[in-house]
């Protein structure tokens, strides 16, 4: 087993790799957030208690 | 969305070698105009009488940035020949040679598709056709369509730019109302008067890359009336937008001073002629210009106060 040496391309595009992966994380952040938001209203609950009755 | 402005374009750092970095792509969703459009929304969305659940309004807010951000890196891939040419826009990242026509493309368009439909799915339907449409308008109507072919193309420019307000109204409440239109009026009666405030005073530019300025197929005293009229519409709009359900005691107080600060200025710009001008180095345009920018901004920031004090039981007139 060997390092290998990082391609030279991977140093120079670096800064646009790791600004790319923090805006997709926090893209991830924000849907998951809004996932919660919207099981969790009030018209989301309405739904389950109507199926739940029924 | 105009894309005039007097400050020089972001310098985007140029990374080594000749590969654009993550600052040229965000240099193309034109940051600067996008703080108008996050400001703009940002009061629809909290003026709208439906109280929000802060992270869909975050979400909101942020998905009509980046497709307002999609439509400046459309813009700039359709306009790269002519921002060559202009001073101003000769270091945009297409122009500068860092991004290529066909990347901003491909950009301006994923962040279009992408923040239509996740605008949709975090607030309503109404609110991502408004996007679309505005997005649509900027690039197609705008950008491709009538900017190089008609003298009117700041007013029409100024119609893409009015929409954000509009959107977040309609991401709280799902419709358009009287005061979603009348916030919409507000920009797009704005627009015209600020940027033919700015030519006025900025010669040059626009005639060297073709684009037909109301300066310079009408005439400067033609421009000097058609600033003085819409400045008319636009304070008879924006004082009478006090006794709506955005406006109150707060509104109408700041409307009154700033209608009246506005429209001082536009006579004495249609009083003037180009000797006049010359002699102070057009003081007074550029006094407009840089009045139509508070001025903007106070009108919404009264809105936004409004809507705030609403939330105690003390906005508006009630």
């Amino acid at each position: 087993m060997s390092f290998r040496v990082t391609h030279e391309l991977h140093k120079r595009r670096f800064g646009r790799n790791l600004g790319l992966g923090i805006v997709l994380a926090g893209l991830v952040a924000l849907v998951f957030g809004l996932t919660v938001v919207k099981v969790t209203t009030d018209d989301f609950r309405m739904l389950v208690d109507e199926e739940e009755a029924q | 969305m105009s894309d005039a402005s007097l400050q020089p374009e972001p310098t985007a750092a140029v990374p080594s070698g000749d590969d654009a970095g993550f600052r040229d792509f965000f240099a193309l969703l034109k940051p600067r105009v996008m703080t108008l459009v996050v400001f703009t929304a940002f009061v629809g969305l909290l003026a709208a009488p439906v109280a929000v659940h802060p992270v869909v309004g975050l979400a909101a807010i942020l998905f009509i940035a980046v497709g307002g951000g999609a439509a400046g890196a459309l813009n700039m891939w359709w306009e790269s020949d002519i921002d060559a040419l202009m001073k101003r826009t000769s270091k945009r990242p297409i122009p500068a040679g860092r991004v290529t026509r066909d990347e901003a493309f491909a950009f301006g368009m994923a962040l279009a598709g992408m923040s239509v439909i996740m605008l949709w799915l975090a607030t309503n339907a109404l609110a991502a056709a408004i996007l679309a449409f505005t997005i649509f308008f900027y690039v197609v109507i705008y950008t491709i369509g009538l900017k190089r072919w008609t003298p009117q193309n700041i007013v029409i420019g100024g119609a893409a730019g009015a929409f954000p307000p509009m959107i977040g109204w309609a991401a709280a409440t799902g419709s358009i109302s009287l005061e979603s239109v009348l916030m919409f009026g507000l920009i797009f009666l704005w627009t015209p008067p600020h940027f033919w405030a700015l030519a006025l005073f900025m010669r040059g530019d626009y005639d060297g890359a073709g684009v037909p300025m109301l300066t310079v197929t009408h005439g400067r005293p033609a421009t000097r009336r058609h600033i003085l009229v819409y400045t008319l519409v636009l304070a008879a709009m924006a004082v009478g937008a006090a006794f709506t359900g955005i406006g109150g005691p707060v509104y109408l107080v700041v409307a009154v001073v700033f209608n009246a600060l506005f429209l001082r200025d536009a006579v004495a710009i249609w009083r003037r002629d180009e000797v006049m001008a010359e002699a102070d180095n057009y003081k007074v345009e550029k006094h407009a210009f840089k009045l139509s920018l508070w001025y903007l901004f106070a009108h919404f920031s009264a809105i936004l106060t409004e809507a705030t004090l609403g939330r105690f039981g003390l906005g508006g007139w009630a």
